[in-house]
């Protein structure tokens, strides 16, 4: 295909030239993957050739569009309204996603647009219905928005089997993935089942550096406050900045911070997913209007409109992942051809040398990102229930159509049959449902034994499992929505505590019908609400250049001064972690032995580590009283030294005690939550029942302990188990941190050294209650009996 | 395991970690709420298909408590079962056990609103709607003193919610014996109405009493779970 005349000359009276892979993709046969920078008209790109098809509407549903956030879909049937009316073009757009009126969805399902513009769920949720080969019989092509987003988790997974499901439905159909940069693109095409990769011009380098400032990074911590004079400075010369912050919390903290110091009132705003969506909109609406200077923001901004105005990206605290660093800094400067420009402003001494490694990094054009794992088998559960609500289906065309899907490529018939089990009779040891089981086999086809599972099973569509959160409001009739806590947080309020929440500090007055209310309460120091969100650990191959700058002295002219001084004295007084070696040491401080060690393994693995040492300290008898963990540092204080780490670090005793721990743990209980509900075991709403949060959280917590007890080798336990090494429990990092240590260099000093001295300021130190502590009360008592002449 | 020792009604009673209640007097074991084929009726109405383990979860807490009290008479507050079909459906094996469990002691099924039916014949023990020896026992507080199950009481305690006990003036309530049953915070009116002011005993590893009722201080709680 060719781009036609009219086109041409809409083009042209925009004053635009196509971009040469807007034509690439208009010309190729099969389906494609377009990697190209924010600002490269990738989206146009993705709907050029259907626009081309289009202008002889063969009637039916033609192009279907698949985007991760509601709000683009809007967005994009707002800009395809122009060329569509330039051009004359009689097509009918639509959009379809959890917002859409039922009205309108019904009437989509029977009288379908020419482009309908939905979200993986909603796309999930059509294919179960009946209707669904009749809608999407004629589908011609399929465009798949922001894929390395979607990639990153489940609900890439399930957009995968959908779309195998949509290519069953309509032999011949164009699948067309548009992602911003990634370092692996032939793997993102492998994700799509296969695809030609084009490359779009990836535009000039970007213009990034550090923020200089007048103070340094602190020793420990994550604020960025250090830096907030210079931000201000940096907003006033720019016209619209981006302020990345990685937590939630921490946005609110610097946002406040900003405020305070924000002396000419430039108008600057507060962005992230705890915030009500009105607050959200609000905020967009006025950045969109070019009424901010800057809006500080979490990753809640990583993806979405697009604004041309902004010019500055500035990221507080580590990037933890380059990939992401670059694909923030895509987000200034929406205009081609032109470089984005980003500041970055590390939090910390040891994130000024994370900082430097990433700008590297950025500078090679080294992406970094772990492989994605096979397709998720919960979500092939949830697939397997959705595709019986839509009609019967023989078990080997099914299992033949998913290993169509990317990620389910390699999977074997015993796994595909485990989950069918499921979704049929629940998979359980005992067989206990033969009859009432949920899928029944008649006439070879397997089926929903009653209708009525069907509501139940579409309520339930999706992969997103959110915590239980609760809205938070202003007290009193109509009192404005704020946002939301999580409802743990939530629980551990009384009435007169104060939180930080969209940038006002509010106290605590109570919770009337699963709503927290508030009142403003400026003057009190904040209590901060805990967000939810895992805590994002720093990239693999980050942390591995994080470690090659820190070992390699030749390469420190590359650090501030102040930074390059600190290792300089580590390098005399402990040692410099360096490839290939694993460096721990023992010190005593303030009358307890702390134990060092410089895994740079991340943050979740090096918990894991701390938890499961802490466990052989004790049974070794050196009373050990707690740990903290940083991305790069494991840090375990206790009465005696550790002498000799080798022990402790055994392979085999970490992953039996990995075993063990796993047992009773909150992180697989939660994981296991996620799982169930993805599964289907758990409803995520009963129809006609309002379920709270915490009901839920208990019940699959005793479910969780049933099925260990009495179930173990249950497909689920096993999906569990599989999720949480990959994921909070990260034991494959800790593996990975063994396998490339061939040596191991501790020391045991008699003071505190360089490298460990931000470890002792850092907070989230985690208390272990054991022998230690005993013996500390023990010696305590003793000491008060002495004192009072009775021993 | 330890319980907590308290005077209802001019009876002494224990109020067992378990979450059962103990009259030493007469040796009598009070359970509430075992809701037994609780996963099988979800899954004959079409629901989703929980672990069917937790009749056997259900009998092993209660063979436990049976093995430690040696009771003369077992009664079931009402909602043994989590309807009448669920009764009749419960496999022989299980039957049996309860058989085997009932064996030289009197067993009362008091009915509730889930099972108002007979008692299944393969079952051991008798029906009844209420009983009045000493303490009234019913499924639902009524007109007190008397001894209930139905609302499965829960109380927060360091973070973690637990079934408890209630005791009040004119009401006993017990929580929820059955494992997959969910629960209704102690502070809800519901609840509150029943007992303004008395003493919560969480259940756990052991029985630790706590102050609850309209005066008591506790974050509030969502409400009863009916599914």
């Amino acid at each position: 295909m060719t781009l036609p005349g009219a086109f041409r000359d809409w083009f042209a009276r925009q004053g635009w030239q196509p971009h040469p892979h807007q034509i690439a993709l208009l010309a190729a046969q099969g389906d494609t993957l377009l990697i190209a920078p924010t600002g490269g008209g990738k989206t146009l790109a993705g709907f050029l050739p259907s626009l081309v098809a289009l202008r002889e509407p063969p009637g039916g549903l033609h192009t279907l569009y698949v985007s991760p956030l509601k709000a683009l879909t809007a967005d994009i049937a707002r800009n395809l309204a122009r060329p569509v009316a330039d051009l004359g073009l009689k097509v009918r757009i639509e959009d379809r996603t959890g917002d859409t009126r039922p009205a309108q969805r019904a009437r989509q399902r029977v009288d379908p647009p020419d482009i309908l513009l939905t979200t993986p769920e909603s796309l999930a949720l059509m294919l179960s219905y009946e209707q669904a080969p009749a809608i999407f019989g004629g589908l011609r092509r399929v465009v798949l928005d922001e894929l390395h987003a979607l990639a990153e988790n489940k609900r890439g997974d399930q957009l995968m089997l959908c779309l195998a499901r949509l290519k069953a439905l309509s032999p011949g159909l164009l699948a067309t993935g548009l992602s911003a940069t990634v370092e692996n693109p032939a793997a993102l095409a492998d994700f799509m089942g296969g695809a030609a990769i084009i490359h779009a011009d990836p535009g000039p380098d970007p213009d990034i550096a550090m923020l200089p400032t007048a103070r340094p990074a602190p020793w420990a911590g994550g604020g960025g406050h250090h830096a907030i004079p210079e931000v201000l400075e940096q907003v006033k010369a720019a016209r619209t900045t981006i302020i990345f912050i990685n937590t939630r919390a921490q946005a609110e903290l610097f946002f406040q911070a900003l405020w305070a110091a924000n002396e000419d009132n430039l108008p600057i705003g507060l962005h992230h997913g705890s915030l009500a969506r009105e607050a959200r909109q609000r905020v967009e609406a006025a950045m969109a209007a070019g009424a901010l200077r800057a809006v500080v923001a979490t990753g809640s901004l990583d993806l979405g409109i697009d604004w041309g105005a902004v010019d500055l990206v500035i990221q507080v605290g580590a990037p933890k992942n380059v990939k992401r660093l670059v694909q923030r800094i895509g987000r200034a400067n929406h205009r081609y051809n032109a470089p984005s420009r980003a500041r970055i402003v590390p939090a910390n001494r040891f994130e000024v040398i994370e900082c430097v490694a990433a700008l590297e990094a950025v500078a090679e054009r080294d992406l970094d990102g772990d492989p994605r794992g096979p397709g998720p088998l919960d979500v092939l559960c949830q697939h397997i229930g959705l595709t019986a609500c839509a009609g019967p289906f023989d078990a080997e065309a099914l299992f033949r159509e998913v290993r169509e899907a990317g990620p389910y490529r390699g999977l074997t018939r015993a796994d595909f049959d485990a989950c069918l089990d499921f979704a049929a009779t629940g998979g359980y040891a005992l067989r206990a449902y033969d009859r009432w089981q949920r899928l029944m086999l008649r006439d070879g086809l397997w089926r929903l034994r009653d209708p009525r599972a069907a509501r139940n099973l579409r309520m339930n569509v999706g992969t997103i499992v959110e915590a239980e959160m609760l809205k938070v409001r202003l007290r009193g009739r109509g009192g404005a929505p704020l946002g939301e806590v999580e409802e743990a947080f939530a629980a551990s309020l009384s009435p007169g505590d104060t939180f930080l929440i969209g940038g006002q500090t509010v106290r605590y007055d109570g919770l009337r019908e699963m709503v927290v209310e508030v009142t403003r309460q400026p003057a009190r120091q904040p209590r901060i609400a805990v967000f939810s969100g895992v805590k994002l650990a720093t990239s693999t191959q980050l942390s591995h250049r994080v470690q090659a700058l820190i070992g390699e002295p030749s390469h420190h002219a590359a650090l501030p001064p102040d930074t390059r001084d600190w290792l300089d004295l580590q390098a005399r007084i402990g040692g410099l972690p360096r490839d290939g070696v694993l460096v721990s040491e023992s010190f005593p401080y303030q009358g307890r032995w702390h134990f060092a060690l410089y895994g740079f393994a991340g943050r979740n693995a090096l918990q894991t580590l701390g938890l499961l040492m802490t466990r052989t300290m004790e049974d070794a008898g050196l009373g050990p009283l707690g740990f903290l963990s940083t991305d790069y540092a494991l840090l375990i204080w206790s009465l005696d030294p550790v002498r000799d780490p080798a022990p402790l670090l055994d392979r085999a005793a970490l992953r039996a005690g990995l075993g063990d721990w796993l047992a009773g743990n909150a992180v697989m209980k939660r994981t296991f939550r996620n799982v169930a509900v993805i599964a289907g075991l758990i409803q995520r709403n009963l129809p006609g029942s309002r379920k709270s949060g915490k009901q839920a959280t208990f019940s699959s917590d005793i479910l969780y302990d049933t099925l260990r007890r009495y179930d173990p080798d249950h497909l689920l336990l096993r999906i569990t188990a599989d999720e949480a090494r990959r994921g909070l429990v990260d034991f494959d990092r800790i593996e990975e941190m063994l396998d490339r240590s061939s040596r191991h260099d501790h020391r045991v000093l008699d003071r505190v050294t360089p490298l460990a001295a931000p470890l002792l300021l850092e907070v989230g130190r985690v208390p272990i209650a054991g022998q230690g502590r005993e013996r500390l009360a023990e010696a305590e008592a003793a000491a008060l009996m002495a004192e009072a002449g009775l021993a | 395991m330890t319980g907590y020792g308290f005077d209802f009604d001019g009876q002494r009673l224990e109020a067992r970690p378990s979450g059962a209640l103990f009259w030493p007097a007469r040796r009598w074991l009070i359970v509430a709420d075992l809701h037994l084929g609780k996963s099988e009726r979800m899954a004959r109405r079409g629901g989703a298909l929980l672990p069917p383990y937790e009749v056997q979860a259900t009998l092993d807490r209660l063979t436990a408590e049976v093995a430690a009290t040696d009771p003369e008479t077992i009664v079931s507050l009402g909602d043994g079962f989590d309807d009448d079909a669920a009764a009749g459906s419960l496999p022989d094996q299980v039957c049996a056990r309860l058989s085997a469990m009932a064996a030289r002691r009197r067993w009362l099924w008091i009915s509730g609103n889930h099972d108002p039916g007979r008692i299944d014949a393969r079952l051991p023990g008798t029906g009844c709607d209420q009983i009045r020896e000493g303490l009234v026992l019913r499924h639902q507080a009524g007109a007190g003193p008397d001894v209930s199950g139905h609302f499965h009481p829960c109380i927060r305690l360091a973070g973690q919610r637990r079934r408890c006990f209630l005791i009040g003036a004119d009401h006993l309530i017990l929580p929820a014996f059955g494992a997959y049953t969910g629960g209704l915070a102690c502070d809800d009116p519901a609840l509150t109405e029943l007992v303004p002011e008395g003493i919560a005993v969480a259940c756990g590893t052991r029985a630790l009493p706590l102050p609850a009722g309209r005066t008591a201080r506790r974050p509030a709680r969502p409400r009863h779970d009916r599914a």
